[in-house]
């Protein structure tokens, strides 16, 4: 059982930890970074290297590495656009000549950060804003951009979804081959390569946009995945909050299928599957589309045990009335074991579970607004 | 010699005294402070060397006029304060 969760927030990353059973309660063990926003939090399995990114308001974005357990940290060089690579403004239009001016790009954000494969011993996979991937073979001192995806001309219509540019913020790298890496982009639909990086091919194929004119709503590259997440025993599965609502695939994301009549909303962020079981995956809704709370203030996490085609509400332990907590697409993780999960809210609150969301807890602290949590 | 001084702020997150520098420009100043302190570039400007959105410069009392090309002039005499805009954050 994890021992540590790590809370990425707005004034710092807080450490919860638990000593000992599952019946004793989680506490802040520290909190680093504090005062300063905190959008992302990686430690290594493979070496036990912790990275946290973080945006600082006036002094831009931040990529901070500890190899003393989060003791001591050490600002790593950023992940850089290179200088021939730009963004138009108008990037939906469909003709070059009516996409208007360039502007550079430059890092906004860190938005994704995981580590390669078990055989990439300090290879670490970096999304960003504007939407781009990059990669550190050499735990985050140096980095470079694929280019490969970069230089699609797909690309260039990708468009952001409440931030100013498209973003790369989910990445799954394959269990079984680390040169298999799907990556999901708000808006930009699912891409993947097999040959790490060489080609890609977009594959959101099934996916629907509902804020597109109908002609462009099945499009696989407007489409807006708001987080992708793979089961890691069974690769093959994965799903996706997407604006539109929840979508499944079992076939490595060939294709995808809707799950329709989802209560109370298809709406959300965030969503976790079962390590072990691809059928299970929870959900925390929100009223759609610029809403964005709980419906009726009704703070509710939703699970499917069988593929999607039915959802629970889970409500025990998690207010019920005047509740706007809203989870963001990273602050929602669950455990090795898929018993155990944790949230974290837009309002501060954070939430755990010991059975698969049957029963949650709320931490006793108030912590500022979660963008992130994590097992480790 | 003209000096750079940057906001206490940064403080928290890194050593950044104040330095004096051999320059008759802004962008030629920071370059010369940049090279002697790597580590405070990436908080003053971006991968393309552009002040980031929230830092401004004041120049002898001014705010800096060149935002794009940093190409405010110097005078051996000048003081260059690096600070927190008052935007954002």
């Amino acid at each position: 059982m994890s021992e540590r969760l790590y809370v990425s927030t707005r004034k710092g990353l807080v450490t919860l930890a638990r000593t000992h059973a599952a019946e004793q309660p989680w506490r802040v063990e520290k909190i680093d970074f504090l005062g300063d926003p905190v959008n992302l939090f990686l430690r290594d399995p493979r070496d036990g290297t912790q990275y946290a990114a973080l945006n600082l308001g006036h002094f831009g974005p931040k990529l901070r590495r500890s190899d003393d357990d989060g003791q001591t940290w050490q600002d790593l060089p950023l992940p850089a656009y290179p200088e021939d690579t730009f963004i138009y403004a108008n990037p939906m239009a469909p003709a070059e000549s009516e996409k208007g001016k360039q502007h550079t790009a430059v890092l906004m954000e860190i938005w994704a950060l995981e580590t390669g494969g078990a055989n990439e011993p300090g290879t670490i996979w970096a999304g960003t804003i504007p939407g781009a991937l990059f990669r550190s073979d050499d735990r985050g001192s140096s980095w470079r951009m694929i280019r490969t995806l970069w230089d699609r001309p797909e690309r260039q219509h990708w468009f952001g979804g409440g931030k100013d540019e498209a973003g790369l913020h989910s990445i799954c790298v394959d269990p079984r081959d680390a040169k298999h890496v799907s990556v999901a982009l708000s808006c930009g639909g699912v891409w993947q390569t097999r040959d790490a990086g060489e080609t890609w091919t977009c594959t959101a194929a099934g996916m629907r946009a509902a804020y597109m004119p109908p002609e462009l709503q099945f499009d696989p590259n407007v489409q807006d995945p708001h987080r992708m997440v793979q089961c890691p025993t069974q690769p093959d599965a994965l799903w996706v909050q997407h604006h539109n609502g929840i979508f499944r695939s079992f076939d490595g994301a060939q294709q995808w299928e809707e799950c329709v009549d989802v209560q109370p909303s298809g709406f959300g962020f965030a969503v976790a599957v079962h390590p072990t079981d691809p059928l299970t995956a929870w959900f925390v809704p929100g009223k759609k589309d610029e809403f964005r709370y709980p419906v009726d203030g009704k703070f509710v996490v939703t699970r499917t045990r069988d593929g999607g085609r039915s959802f629970e509400t889970l409500t025990n332990g998690l207010p019920q009335s005047h509740a706007y907590d809203l989870v963001y697409r990273h602050a929602l993780d669950v455990d090795a074991t898929g018993n155990r999960l944790a949230m974290g809210s837009t309002t501060g609150g954070v939430w755990t579970t010991d059975d698969a969301g049957e029963t949650w807890t709320e931490l006793e602290a108030r912590l500022p607004p979660v963008y992130a949590v994590r097992f480790a | 010699m003209p000096r750079i001084v940057f906001t206490n702020h940064l403080q928290r997150h890194l050593d950044c005294p104040p330095q004096t520098v051999e320059a008759t420009t802004v962008r030629a100043a920071l370059e010369q402070a940049f090279a002697a302190n790597g580590a405070v570039r990436d908080y003053i400007v971006d991968e393309r060397f552009r002040l980031r959105k929230h830092i401004t410069l004041f120049v002898d009392g001014r705010t800096l006029a060149d935002r794009e090309m940093l190409s405010d002039p110097l005078t051996p005499e000048s003081e260059i304060y690096v600070m927190q805009a008052l935007s954002g954050g």
